[in-house]
């Protein structure tokens, strides 16, 4: 790791003007993608902001309508929040199941948010529930967010400081892990409301997408016999030493289906 | 930089580069050996240390996160400092053979003691879940889950004393 200079705000202003005053400075979260990419030397920022002192961006509230899950809340108290399990009990499973014990202590909803890793869990619960994306300048709908392998509607120096997400009827989450890294190989994101019914995979391709013919069959038929038949096209699709991108097509109807499955249990 | 934490009980104050890992921290300038590298890439697990009561990989943290925080090793897991009595996972890992090379066996008990600490009564299913990131090259896991479940027991018991 090459060295660099670290910095420990406490108010969102100073850490946003210090990521616009410092070239080549990098936010870190919980670190768990960003402290292996510079052990990597694959990226070799000249300064750190450390978000760990922005009290505000921590902890879950209820909103009445929302919840508000703060973009420094790590995993395991997503997953194992009280609120989240009686709200929306897909999201809190979605975030049992990332990584290990020891990468949920750490890794936060904010960074795998702005890291938008193209199997990142995080990335399909918020697509798939129509979250809100609240960051230091604005509020951003997720289906604006997520523009690709890595790539987010952030602009320099913004930040995100919370997600918001509506309170679906009924949502679950399904995926199919890589054995040895536990991120999805495909995993898919199912959420029903009063108007319709939101489908929502990640891993299979280069960013999170949503599937319209599964989202318009569900919202006749909220059942997993009502995707069973329907195939995914596999343009787009992943290919590489985990899986064909035919396969990865297979599994999203797979996973959508159990999905469904969990959403209904 | 400078930084204060907790260490296995001890205040502690320390001057770092931000750029250290935790790992690297305890075992070169506080001679703690008993945290291992295994991998060096946030899989194995051989590095797993409690920051604030939670199982985190040392390897995968950088220094200034102790800054005020409550660091726990497995040097610290047994009794009093000198001690020779064992932690309830140190003995049942012993009893029921629960390692054969041992390199992995600090991480795979600093997240035993987190697993049975957060829910006591464990089953098989959570103990294989919860020890997905610690990877064990000998033993094949039936001991180590036998040893977890054991010593999460023998905790349990221990506490209502």
């Amino acid at each position: 790791m090459k060295p660099f200079a670290y910095h420990q705000p406490t108010q969102i202003p100073d850490a946003a003007k210090l990521l616009t005053s410092i070239e080549d400075s990098k936010l870190v979260a919980g670190g768990m993608t960003l402290i292996p990419t510079l052990k990597q030397r694959l990226a070799s920022p000249v300064a750190l902001i450390d978000l760990s002192r922005l009290g505000s961006l921590k902890g879950i509230t209820d909103d009445g309508a929302t919840i508000t899950i703060g973009a420094m809340t790590p995993h395991a108290v997503v997953a194992g929040s009280k609120l989240v399990q009686a709200r929306i009990p897909g999201l809190a499973a979605l975030a049992s199941m990332i990584g290990d014990p020891a990468v949920r202590s750490r890794g936060t909803i904010g960074g795998s948010v702005a890291n938008n890793d193209p199997a990142a869990d995080y990335p399909a619960g918020v697509l798939g529930l129509g979250a809100t994306i609240v960051t230091s300048t604005r509020e951003i709908a997720a289906d604006k967010f997520f523009l690709g392998l890595f790539e987010t509607a952030l602009e320099p120096g913004e930040i995100i400081t919370a997600i918001r997400f509506p309170l679906p009827l009924k949502a679950g989450y399904a995926k199919f892990k890589a054995p040895a890294s536990r991120y999805a190989l495909v995993g898919v994101f199912v959420a029903k409301f009063a108007d319709g019914v939101r489908v929502a995979v990640t891993g299979a391709g280069a960013g999170v997408f949503r599937v319209p013919p599964m989202e318009a069959a569900l919202s006749q038929h909220f059942d997993p016999s009502a995707i069973a038949a329907i195939k995914i096209d596999t343009d787009g699709l992943t290919s590489d030493i985990h899986a064909e991108a035919d396969y990865r097509a297979h599994l999203v109807t797979v996973m959508a289906k159990r999905a469904v499955d969990a959403a209904l249990s | 930089m400078q930084i204060s934490f907790t260490l296995n009980g001890r205040p502690t104050t320390v001057d770092v580069e931000p750029a250290t890992l935790v790992a690297e921290l305890l075992r070169e300038q506080f001679n703690l050996t008993g945290t291992h590298i295994g991998c060096d890439t946030s899989q194995c697990g051989a590095c797993v240390v409690h920051l604030d009561g939670l199982p985190v990989k040392s390897c995968t943290l950088l220094a200034p996160a102790l800054d005020g925080a409550t660091l726990l090793t497995i040097e610290g897991l047994q009794g009093a400092p000198g001690s020779n009595r064992l932690h309830p996972m140190q003995e049942a890992f012993r009893e029921h053979h629960g390692l054969q090379c041992g390199f992995c066996t600090p991480g795979m008990l600093m997240t035993a003691v987190a697993l049975a600490t957060e829910k006591p009564a464990l089953t098989e299913a959570d103990v294989r879940r919860g020890l997905e990131g610690n990877i064990c090259r000998c033993t094949g896991y039936q001991n180590i889950v036998v040893s977890v479940i054991s010593g999460a027991a023998a905790m349990n018991a221990a506490k209502g004393e």
